[in-house]
Formats: C-alpha cells, structure tokens, sequence
C-alpha cells in the first residue's frame, strides 16, 4: 500500500495546481481538468478522426509497437548470435570485440541524419535507428556473460566429451537465454527514447509522432494520456519479459 | 588396464620452476592420492594430467600412448566447485554425458536411445543416493549433494581416469565420511584409476593404495623460484582398499 502513496500525492499536487490555475483562467490549457483529458482520450480513442476515419489512438499505438516489436527481435537475434560468437571464440573476440565496443559508443541519434539520407524517411530508418543503439549493448552484455561463465564449467563439459558446436549448444546458448531476457529489459527504455526521437522527426502516425504534432497547439489534454500511456506500455513490456523469464527459466533464480 | 607414466616430467611458468623431474609410473585400478605443501605444483600436475596445461618437458604416457592436449573422455574431473551445469535438473545433469557423446549434432537423446540411457543413469542416481531429488536444480542442493552428482556425473562415461581436484574440502566433516565410503564402492564397481588431490593427510592414507608427496628437495633463499617441486615420498599403501 505505501507504493501506491507517491502517485496519489502527484495526481493530487496536479489536481489541485490545474483546479487554481482554471479558476484563474478558464482557457488555461497548460493543466487541463481531468474532464477535458477524459474528453481528448475518448475523442481519439472511441471516435473515428474526421480526416482520416481512423481511431488514432490505436493507429499510433499499433504502428510504435510494431516499430519496437520488429527492431528489438531484430536486436535480440543480432545480439544472441554474435554475443555468443564473440563469448565463446576467443579470436573472433580479439578481432571485433574493440570494434563493437566503439559502434556501442556512437550516438544513434547522430547518426540518424545519416540513416534517413540513405534509407529514406520510411519504417527501415527507424527500425534501424533503434538496433544501431540498442544490438551492440545487448552483443557486449552477452559476450560478457558467456565469457563469465566458470571454466570449471566448459572442461568438465569437455571430460563429458562435448565438442565445441555442443558446448555451445548445450552449455553456453542455455545459460545465456536468461540473460537475454535481462538485456532486452534493460535496454526497453533506450529503445523507447529512439522510437520517439524517430517518429518525433519524420513520421505519419505513431506514439512518438502524435506527442509532437499537438505541441504546436499546445494540447496538454493529449499529450499528458499519451506520455501516461507509453509509460503503462513500457511497463507492460517489462512486466510481461520478467514474467517469462520466472516461468522459462526457473534454475536462474534460485542462483 | 590403464597404466599411466610419467617421464622426466618438468613445468615452468616463465622463470618460475613449479615441478622437475617428476618420474611415476601408476598401474591398473590405483587409488593415487597426493598431498603438499600449497604451491607445490599438486593442482598444475593435476591439470597436466586433464590437458590443460601442457608439460614444459617431458611427457604423460596412458597405456603408452601420449596425452592428448585437450581434456577428454577417458579422464573425468571432479573440481572442488562449479562442476555442474546450473541450467541442467539433477538427472539431465547426469545424462548429459550419455547425450553428448551418442548425439553429435544436438547432444540430445529421444525416445528409445533416451530410455536405453535413463536405464543406465537410473540406478546409478540411486547409488549416489540422489533418486528423490532427480528434478531438482543444482543450485537447490546441499554441497555434499552436488559433489555426489559430479562425480556419479564423470563416472558414467566411464573414464579410465578419475581426477578429484579437493572434492570435499569444502563440504562439512560430518559428510566426509559417507562421500569416501561412495568414492571408495564406484572406485571398486568401475575399476577406474582415480587421482586425488587433498589437503587432509588422514583422508590421503585412507582412501588411498599409493600416496605421492610433492615437496621442493631444493630451496635457494636468494631465488626461490628456480627450483620446482617433485614427488619426494611415494608410498604404496599395500593394497589394503583392493582386499577389503
């Protein structure tokens, strides 16, 4: 109970902030009432857009996620298959282990003049954008883990008979899986901030898209839901991947 | 038979001497058990002996043939800590072996193959007395728990070689006494050569048919790294185990 104490107190600082402020002036749209918040969310979540006979709400909801959902697939294999390569053979992670490490240090969003000038203003520069930053962190994080695993470990694995392709297979790949998993959470929130950037840049819908497209009207009745639901969604995701991990993999939490 | 030798047997790290002139030869179905100082080179000879280290001079002969430089199947290992594979239950942990070396390309077995080798898994799970906990963890084992399963572990790809790195130095002295009762029993049914490295002299006399002692002959106050340990004592323990 004493967690939920925090929000009640920031919901009430804000309702008592927007209530004087509306006293003030009843135009005021930079603490809109929660009546007019309620308003804006069921106009654009129950009622079709005018223009486009869209419900943007789930149009810009629908196209993020599926930004986020392609590129952070895309991260995790590209992060699984050479973290592994580069844990496992120790040239492979003499030649491009530095080589990673400094791709790591680039910032995406500087990059991504570079990408829209190349692949266009479409999906793939953004989906892009989110790999370049998100893949190399998860390729360290695993190379480092699978590295870290006791080397005790691989020679007894070794005494048991096990050639290099099965040590990888039944030693290394299985313990890094759950590490995979912690990766992906950590990196949800760096991964969100480029979707947006991208989206906030060159898009027609999206969560991201929206947020900037009504700041010109200074619509705080649509912003503030949508800031409120990307964060909900992005819990949600970290939820639902901690959750698969507890369920998946029951042997790395007794550790 | 399995006969192991050692011949003019040397192992520097750079400048440093660990072992020199290690000579030993080690007939069949021995209990070797080895004891020394710390540093004396127990644990590198050891690890020369799994294919880990390679020796600076000198070779290890198995039934007359050279050491393959990388560990293998004829030799288990048993370290003191983190043998066991901590994503594997109990008895996966024990199939393991069966699996990697029927199955080449997926390292695992289904059906038929997977019953023919739960048949041979089985009763040895028991003879570790580990059956009751066979879908557990590693990680939800007691310590003594855990060594029995690395070694029913080894033993069931039947090694010719065993290698116990301190296998209970870190385990309660109350368990100690039914851990070498165990080693003693599969020692005896698998008709292996096992060598042991420990600390505890008593446990050496008594498990043991041959003990080694490794020690430095020579010491140059000046330079103490110029001269390595080797085997000073090499006692047979006139086969009282085999007999019993």
């Amino acid at each position: 109970m004493l967690s939920i104490l925090p929000f009640v107190l920031v919901v009430s600082t804000y309702l008592f902030y927007s209530h004087a402020r509306l006293i003030d002036n009843p135009g005021d749209k930079l603490l809109p009432a929660p009546a007019t918040i309620a308003a804006a969310i069921h106009r654009l979540a129950f009622e079709e857009d005018e223009r486009s006979g869209e419900y943007l709400w789930w149009t810009d909801t629908g196209a993020s996620l599926q930004r986020l959902g392609i590129a952070l697939a895309i991260s995790a294999v590209i992060g699984l298959s050479m973290g592994l390569a580069i844990g496992v053979l120790p040239y492979l992670r003499a030649a491009i282990a530095p080589f990673v490490a400094a791709l790591s240090l680039i910032p995406p969003l500087a990059i991504l003049p570079i990408l829209f000038i190349v692949v266009g203003l479409g999906e793939v520069a953004k989906i892009t954008l989110i790999v370049i930053g998100v893949a190399p962190v998860i390729v360290r994080d695993l190379a480092m883990r699978a590295a870290e695993l006791p080397n005790e470990q691989i020679i007894k694995a070794q005494t048991l008979g096990a050639s290099t392709w099965q040590l990888v297979l039944r030693v290394v790949l299985p313990q890094l899986w759950p590490r995979l998993i912690d990766a992906l959470r950590l990196c949800l929130g760096s991964a969100w901030l480029f979707l947006i950037a991208a989206e906030a840049i060159a898009s027609t819908e999206g969560l991201g898209y929206r947020i900037f497209l009504v700041r010109r009207y200074l619509a705080m009745d649509v912003i503030l839901p949508y800031v409120a639901w990307i964060t909900l969604l992005a819990f949600s995701m970290d939820w639902v991947l901690k959750v698969l991990r507890a369920k998946l993999f029951a042997w790395a939490d007794s550790n | 038979m399995t006969q192991v030798t050692v011949k003019h047997l040397w192992k520097e790290f750079g400048t440093q001497v660990v072992l020199e002139n290690v000579n030993l030869h080690i007939g069949d179905h021995e209990f070797v058990t080895i004891v020394g100082a710390s540093g004396c080179g127990k644990t590198t000879f050891l690890k020369m002996l799994l294919g880990v280290e390679v020796p600076s001079r000198g070779e290890f002969l198995i039934d007359g043939e050279r050491l393959s430089s990388e560990p293998g199947s004829d030799r288990g290992i048993v370290f003191q800590r983190y043998s066991l594979f901590p994503h594997l239950t109990v008895l996966e942990n024990l199939l393991l072996g069966l699996e990697l070396r029927s199955a080449p390309l997926l390292g695992r077995l289904f059906g038929a193959r997977r019953r023919r080798a739960l048949e041979k898994a089985l009763p040895l799970l028991e003879a570790v007395g580990l059956h009751s906990a066979a879908d557990k963890y590693p990680a939800q084992l007691s310590g003594g728990m855990q060594q029995r399963l690395s070694i029913a572990q080894s033993v069931i790809c039947e090694p010719k070689i065993l290698l116990l790195d301190e296998p209970f130095g870190a385990l309660d002295p109350g368990i100690t006494a039914d851990m070498h009762a165990l080693i003693l029993q599969l020692w005896n049914t698998h008709k292996m050569t096992i060598f042991m490295v420990t600390h505890d002299l008593k446990e050496s006399f008594l498990l043991g048919t041959r003990l080694l002692v490794f020690d430095k002959v020579r010491l140059d106050p000046q330079a103490p790294e110029a001269f390595g340990a080797t085997i000073t004592f090499n006692i047979p323990l006139k086969g009282r185990r085999r007999s019993s």
